[in-house]
């Protein structure tokens, strides 16, 4: 095999490429580690050891009522986001795969732009907007934002779900003489359904961690990210490592179940190629 | 095989929504860079004053230089510790690596605003590294440099965008034909001849792509700077924030909002046209 050749150099080389390997992960997760730890400290954020470990920061975060109002307030943007972008998406995402008008090429970079592009960039743009629309920033603006940002993570992850479908089934259902809109509820869409979750989860998480387009468009009620760090310019506490580490939490949980779905769709696809004679 | 009404139905919301709610809003920030201000109010006067203004003071030029400076370390620092990453992964990751894959994969999506603050609380002056300097008796006095400041800005944004960079190379590496690296062994060259000729051309098309993503994103952006940079960390999308903040010029920040969107896009397209160059077909 390719690694095994000229001995000991190339071990060598080996070893220290695992060392080096092991050193990227502790980096990429040395903070979170911290973050976590030190949500049990009783005495602040900083400082070492960390000693008298306590749950009251838990204890207070679960006091605040503030915090449980963001909670909530992103909860909801995060669900009206991942209807809208879903649906937009989806149509987005059939625009491209099936129709031909002129600028498609532009509409097509036009949809991905909030993806590539400095959420400042996007988020001062909806602002003028919002403000030359005669609109107070305002929850429902943020939901608009962050909804409209995402319809690329929806039309990316849909269009790949479409150039991936069989076109027969859809061929057959018309030809059997099933209109266009029943073939759309009965072929179209179920054959969608692990692409969907997989997007939606994925416009859910991104809006509830959304900060720099968030930043401009929000008026009196915050989302938590933005709960979060107007409590960091007022000076800080463990409580704020408590929400974060929870924060954590669900985020990794969401990612696992996201996982697990795109990579059964992946199984599903791959029986699908064993069983095709 | 779809009629014709299928694809305007299909067509129409998304064409409208995307017109009304992202082509719109950028033609305004466009638009807004050739008016003016007078006495607090908006005036529709079409010139290039902002552009002149923005050249000729040399405080903008090196911010934007600055932030130039501070993308371009984050791209180099995300690449140095992501490829070897991502090399290690792709040829000797073994029965591991689907689980490597995916821890690496994970902090992806764990929030911005979370990490950065996680760094905060490790760089203060009476933050974690502080702590543990002094209880080694290393260091007497807290050693202040390391929050606010432009390494401060680096390093946050290095550890955010480095999964970034990671995955677009480890694509590109599991797709580089493994015949083609024993075929190169087999020929007689070394292990470095093998990658310097044979993998890491392979690489480049996703080396570009996770290199032009570190570089943007750093470019604009303004939370980490306000996190960790304290003043001499400010970067250009701190000028335009306050801009449109305290400072109320919307149209000179439309207009630096139009430069960074110039830079990025021409970058875009560079890569790409470098990517289709080295890409293997």
């Amino acid at each position: 095999m390719v690694f095994q050749m000229s001995g000991t150099t190339s071990t060598r080389r080996a070893r220290l490429l695992t060392i080096y390997a092991a050193l990227v992960f502790i980096f990429i997760y040395f903070p979170v580690i911290v973050l976590i730890l030190y949500s049990f400290n009783r005495d602040g954020v900083g400082g070492f050891p960390p000693r008298h470990l306590t749950l009251d920061w838990y204890r207070q975060l679960f006091a605040d009522a503030s915090i449980w109002d963001a909670v909530e307030n992103s909860l909801i943007v995060a669900a009206g986001s991942v209807v809208l972008a879903l649906i937009l998406g989806l149509l987005a995402a059939l625009a491209l795969d099936r129709a031909n008008f002129p600028g498609k090429a532009l509409f097509r970079r036009l949809v991905l732009l909030p993806l590539i592009l400095p959420g400042i960039i996007t988020g001062l743009s909806l602002l003028m907007f919002a403000v030359f629309a005669g609109a107070q920033p305002s929850l429902f603006t943020v939901f608009l934002g962050h909804g409209t940002a995402l319809i690329s993570v929806a039309t990316t992850e849909l269009f790949a779900g479409l150039q991936k479908m069989d076109r027969a089934q859809e061929e057959a259902s018309l030809d059997l003489g099933a209109t266009p809109w029943q073939t759309f509820w009965r072929i179209t869409l179920p054959n969608l359904k692990l692409s969907l979750i997989a997007s939606g989860l994925l416009i859910f998480t991104l809006s509830m961690d959304e900060i720099a387009v968030t930043f401009f468009l929000i008026g009196r009620d915050n989302t938590l990210p933005l709960e979060i760090w107007g409590r960091l310019r007022r000076g800080i506490t463990p409580e704020i490592n408590a929400v974060s580490s929870l924060i954590f939490a669900v985020s990794v949980g969401l990612i696992l179940i996201w996982y697990r779905v795109r990579t059964r769709g992946l199984g599903a696809e791959a029986r699908e190629l064993l069983e095709r004679p | 095989m779809y009629s014709r009404t299928y694809k305007t139905l299909v067509s129409i919301p998304p064409l409208l929504w995307v017109g009304l709610f992202l082509l719109l809003p950028y033609g305004l920030m466009f638009a807004h860079s050739f008016w003016a201000v007078h006495d607090g109010v908006l005036v529709h006067q079409w010139n290039l004053h902002n552009y002149s203004t923005l050249f000729s003071k040399p405080v903008y030029v090196e911010v934007l230089l600055r932030t130039m400076r501070i993308a371009a370390s984050v791209t180099l620092f995300s690449l140095l510790l992501g490829y070897p990453l991502a090399y290690y992964l792709s040829f000797h990751g073994g029965a591991r690596k689907e689980l490597l894959y995916q821890l690496v994969i994970v902090p992806l999506w764990v929030s911005y605003l979370v990490r950065g603050y996680a760094w905060k609380t490790i760089l203060g002056s009476e933050g974690v590294l502080n702590g543990f300097l002094q209880y080694l008796h290393l260091t007497h006095e807290p050693v202040a440099f390391l929050l606010y400041s432009p390494f401060a800005v680096v390093l946050v944004l290095t550890h955010i965008y480095t999964p970034f960079v990671f995955l677009p190379i480890y694509a590109a590496l599991e797709h580089v034909p493994r015949p083609l690296v024993e075929a190169s062994h087999d020929l007689g060259a070394s292990s470095a001849q093998t990658f310097l000729r044979v993998i890491l051309p392979l690489s480049i098309p996703g080396l570009l792509a996770g290199a032009t993503f570190a570089f943007v994103l750093s470019l604009g952006d303004f939370l980490a700077p306000l996190l960790v940079g304290g003043a001499s960390g400010t970067m250009i999308a701190n000028v335009v924030q306050s801009l449109f903040g305290a400072a109320l010029d919307w149209p000179l920040g439309a207009a630096i909002s139009v430069c960074i969107l110039l830079v990025i896009i021409s970058l875009l397209f560079l890569t790409e046209r470098l990517e289709k160059r080295w890409s293997f077909k």
